[in-house]
């Protein structure tokens, strides 16, 4: 389908223009396409792998304090985690991926005891099990790989959603609005000849025709 | 800049855990608390929210609309009962969405 237009030579002209317009946006939003998608790709795979990482160290931790909750009345399970010694917090940076704007998280870890060597465990452990130093040790070393998670996981999440609408609008530039405008351009041309070669022939019918009078 | 805090939503069982690294921990075992939980926190000051699998299952809605925006960060853990594989199957969902295809997980499946 052709845009409606007059078949004027400045029409023409306007057209042309647009058009190379739209191929300059296309070469460009491909190009930017082309490396969101190598930049996703990369961390993609990075997330994979630590969620896979991730997840199989904490089901580990999880069944751990599943028999420690098991083993201990629910009471003195509840009160021996009931003060943390650390508090997590959280500041949000930005990172630019491809002008996609993705949370970077910087966290500390801060110490809530007036103790000066505190450790992980906020409890003593008299009257605790093993299993939940276990699950609880997991659980703070995989305190790091879970922030990278969180961060490169809202970074895919973001890059996938970016890439889907590149994707729409160089398939839009491509297979619409650049097929039509060269179709139109072509039908212009075509009609402007059309009509040059009427004004040339009309000119030598007159010609005859005066000719024949003289 | 402003500081963020992180939370974990889950079943008392699997989250009781993340207090002690110094997580918010919010228990609940219906996923309409779950869901109210998560819209408190979403309109809160939190960065990072972790959820288990076995509640985010049946709010897929709300975490999808989360996971376009800039914050908060929402990601899935496994539960106590071990994993359901909704957060593979994410990633995966991902990589279809940006690429029209499969290409990651194409040798196992």
């Amino acid at each position: 389908m052709e845009i409606r237009v007059n078949p004027t030579r400045m029409e023409l002209n306007r057209l042309k223009k647009r058009l190379t317009m739209a191929q300059r946006g296309h070469k460009l939003l491909k190009d930017k396409r082309d490396e969101l998608i190598r930049q996703f790709l990369i961390l993609v795979r990075k997330n994979k792998d630590l969620r896979e990482h991730v997840e199989e160290e904490l089901s580990a931790a999880f069944s751990k304090f599943l028999l420690a909750r098991a083993v201990m009345p629910a009471e003195s399970l509840e009160e021996a985690l009931m003060y943390p010694t650390k508090t997590l917090s959280l500041e949000i940076s930005e990172q630019n991926i491809m002008s996609v704007y993705a949370p970077k998280f910087n966290w500390a870890e801060e110490d809530t005891g007036s103790e000066e060597d505190s450790s992980i465990y906020p409890y003593g452990f008299a009257d605790t099990s093993a299993e939940l130093d276990i699950s609880i040790e997991t659980l703070s070393s995989i305190l790091p790989q879970l922030m990278e998670l969180a961060e490169v996981e809202k970074a895919v999440q973001l890059l996938a959603e970016e890439i889907e609408k590149t994707r729409r609008r160089v398939n839009a530039l491509e297979y619409v609005l650049i097929p039509r405008l060269e179709e139109t351009i072509k039908y212009i041309t075509m009609k402007l000849e059309e009509s040059e070669r009427g004004a040339l022939t009309r000119l030598m019918k007159i010609k005859d025709v005066v000719r024949a009078k003289m | 800049m402003s500081t963020y805090k992180i939370a974990v939503i889950g079943d008392k069982d699997s989250i009781l855990g993340f207090k002690t690294i110094g997580v918010e921990t919010f228990p609940v075992t219906s996923s309409e608390a779950a869901l109210s939980s998560l819209k408190k926190l979403v309109s809160e000051n939190y960065g990072v929210i972790f959820i288990t699998e076995e509640l985010a299952r049946e709010l897929e809605d709300i975490i999808n609309d989360l996971n376009k925006r800039y914050l908060p960060a929402v990601v899935l853990i496994p539960n106590s009962k071990g994993t359901l594989g909704i957060g593979i199957q994410q990633i995966k969902k991902n990589v279809e969405k940006a690429i029209g295809a499969d290409i990651l997980f194409r040798k196992e499946g």
